[in-house]
């Protein structure tokens, strides 16, 4: 059983980075309409947003602890809000502001949180070996801390998420990796790109358990990951986990998803993981008003945090040459004309 | 093919290409004279490339010769080179230039070596496209050039054009080629519509087939005072400055085109004449194209050698946000201030 304030927090989590996502989605647009240029408005460069993936965070970081290690992929930012990042500073970074996470350097691909060890990388599944690095620290120094790595379904093509799992395996880490399968990379459907049907399955062959979670339902993912990092913090070794969860938006914004059915775009429309959580704190007893005020409250946090970030001023130019080293050493021709 | 034959020499002026365009031009024209030509890459079926590369090219040629890939560059860059080696010209595509980090090792040890290693033995005849470039606030991961790093890694020629001319003609050159060839095509010169192009990428293109030889720069403009050597985006953003210019600094431009191989005499004979360089790279400056073009040059013509500027990405990750960006990637003012600093 879950019980109703466990269902309660990771629902807020869910709506919030919803919420986020659906904002954000506006921002970026401000300035790209009517002829949308990738390096015009609020938000230039590629946005990668998460609506649909909002299970697949919020069961597993419910289990996390600030001193747990979190690394995820490019499309990042519901799980950076389950993990407890600091959300207008996020968003400062995604507007590339001199306060947000990273000074305006890295961007909505590139955010890091040392407060909640939280990072995310825009190469593909290059977030596991840092992972598994973080579980090695951890079990080094006797702490029960654990690690999770995010990665799509495509991702799991990819060398460093393969090699991680064996490294991971073959010492015990605690690390448990979460693919989240939305069934689509980009626009290749997963069955074009392998024949392994059950990603799960890969675990089979590296002798580590591998647990599939196939509707994307918070609940279900969060009793899955109970299993998972309790595992992994009681020194037992990782698990793969493969959630699906369905991809509400394009790839990234700007795509017109031609590629993909209209069946299957409003197939992932149907099946939200939001209502049926909400269907689920209704069965708590929890009713309509306290679903909205929920709702309301998260709205505000995400407006709140974007007014911020909004009156946040960009970097100087000149902060360009900064953070190449942490000792301040000049980038070799950093700086001098 | 029932188009009417236009001449190469005279650009064919019948039609105006972008780059992207004129790029699958020569793949599909390649891909008609053989089917030993076969192109891999992530999102090159239905999406056409993320930027346009292979747009139009399922529909001709199918899934069976326009492949998409997992997501697992060692395995389709280094199938490439087995195919490539069995006989067949092969064309992989990583995406961008940036995610070359997962697959270095096909790239560098085993493409680029085999030939060598074999004593001539082997030969790798494939073309690896990618996408290079910043401006448009892609950040550290996803905006690299990293033109010097594949030029400096012996046993791969490198293309990078700077119009749509020169992409179909560079890239007929690489099919063709027996050497493992990496063509390196600008993002922000490619013609995409949510990426709008300067002036300049797109130029008149003719039907047929044509090579532009490897090793080969391209005098975009001629002047006394000052040489500009550059390539891919950099040549039109050295041209605006040049116009800038005009009247006060005879600006010569030279745009690279290849860097393997290099063609030496175009910039020496320039520097002859101007005895003033300015090179302009979008790589990082230190270890690059730009200390390159700098020693070739000192190396046969220091006598006339008056004055050098290396305008670059200063040695920093290409950082997000728009001002940091903009700091750091060239413009046609930090040219134009090169250039009068040593006029
Ligand atoms: C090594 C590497 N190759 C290719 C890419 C380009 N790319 C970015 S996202 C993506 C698709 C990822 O699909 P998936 O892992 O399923 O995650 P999703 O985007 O569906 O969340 C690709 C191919 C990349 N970032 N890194």
């Amino acid at each position: 059983m879950v019980g109703a304030n466990t269902i309660q927090s990771m629902y807020e989590d869910m709506v919030t980075a919803r919420y986020y996502e659906e904002r954000l989605q506006e921002v970026y647009l401000e300035g790209k309409q009517p002829a949308f240029d990738i390096s015009a408005g609020t938000i230039p460069g590629e946005l990668h947003l998460a609506a649909g993936h909002e299970a697949a965070a919020a069961g597993v970081c419910a289990h996390l602890r600030d001193e747990d290690t979190v690394t995820a992929p490019h499309r990042p930012h519901h799980v950076a809000i389950a993990k407890g990042v600091d959300l207008p500073r996020m968003t400062a970074e995604i507007l590339g502001r001199e306060t947000g996470l990273c000074k305006g350097k890295g961007g909505h691909m590139h955010l890091f949180d040392p407060d909640v060890n939280f990072a995310c990388s825009g190469i593909i599944a290059q977030g596991c070996p840092p992972a598994v690095g973080a579980a090695m620290a951890a079990q080094k120094r006797n702490e029960d801390s654990v690690a999770v790595a995010y990665l799509g379904e495509g991702a799991v093509d990819q060398g460093a998420f393969l090699e991680s799992l064996n490294l991971a395996a073959l010492h015990d880490l605690p690390v448990v990796f979460v693919v989240e399968d939305n069934d689509w990379a980009i626009s290749m459907p997963v069955e074009r790109v392998t024949d392994v049907e059950n990603t799960a399955e890969r675990a089979d062959g590296f002798d580590m358990p591998g647990v599939r979670v196939d509707h994307d339902d918070a609940v279900a993912v969060y009793e899955a990951a109970r299993d998972a990092v309790g595992r992994a913090r009681d020194g037992n070794g990782p698990t793969l986990l493969d959630v699906q969860v369905h991809r509400r938006m394009g790839h990234f914004m700007g795509d017109a998803e031609g590629y993909r059915p209209d069946e299957d775009q409003e197939r992932a429309q149907r099946l939200d993981a939001i209502e049926r959580l909400a269907d689920d704190l209704r069965e708590h007893g929890v009713d309509d008003a306290e679903l909205n005020e929920i709702r309301e409250t998260a709205e505000e946090r995400v407006e709140d945090a974007i007014e911020w970030a909004r009156d946040q001023p960009e970097p100087a130019p000149e902060d360009a040459y900064e953070n190449v080293f942490v000792d301040g050493t000049a980038a070799a021709s950093g700086g001098e004309d | 093919m029932s188009k009417p034959a236009s001449d190469p020499g005279t650009g064919g002026a019948d039609r105006e290409l972008t780059m992207s365009r004129a790029m699958v031009d020569a793949v599909a024209a390649e891909m008609r004279a053989s089917d030993d030509v076969f192109y891999m890459g992530e999102d090159v079926q239905d999406y056409g490339g993320i930027f346009d590369s292979t747009e139009g090219l399922l529909e001709e040629f199918g899934r069976d010769r326009i492949m998409d890939v997992p997501i697992s560059e060692t395995a389709y860059v280094g199938a490439a080179v087995g195919a490539a080696q069995a006989g067949m010209r092969p064309i992989a595509e990583i995406m961008f230039a940036d995610f070359v980090g997962v697959c270095l090792d096909q790239v560098y040890n085993q493409m680029a070596k085999n030939t060598y290693m074999s004593g001539g033995a082997v030969n790798v005849p494939m073309v690896l496209t990618t996408a290079v470039g910043g401006t448009y606030n892609d950040a550290a991961q996803h905006s690299q050039t990293l033109y010097g790093l594949f030029a400096h890694l012996p046993g791969m020629k490198v293309v990078v054009p700077s119009t749509a001319y020169d992409a179909k003609g560079l890239m007929h050159a690489a099919i063709r080629d027996d050497d493992p060839v990496v063509y390196m095509f600008h993002k922000r010169l490619m013609g995409i519509g949510w990426m709008p192009a300067p002036e300049g990428p797109k130029t008149p293109v003719p039907e047929e087939d044509y090579t532009i030889p490897l090793g080969e720069a391209d005098m975009k403009r001629e002047g006394s005072d000052v040489t500009v050597v550059t390539l891919g985006l950099h040549v039109h953003r050295a041209l605006e400055a040049a116009e800038e210019l005009a009247g006060d600094v005879d600006v010569e431009v030279i745009d690279l085109r290849t860097l393997v191989p290099f063609d030496t005499e175009t910039v020496v004979d320039s520097v002859e004449k101007t005895g003033r360089l300015v090179v302009v790279d979008e790589d990082y400056q230190s270890f690059g194209v730009t200390g390159e073009v700098t020693a070739r040059v000192a190396e046969r013509a220091l006598g006339s050698l008056e004055a050098v500027e290396r305008v670059a990405l200063p040695d920093v990750p290409v950082p997000y946000s728009r001002p940091l960006e903009n700091e750091v990637n060239p413009g046609a003012d930090d040219i134009v201030a090169a250039i009068e600093s040593i006029k």
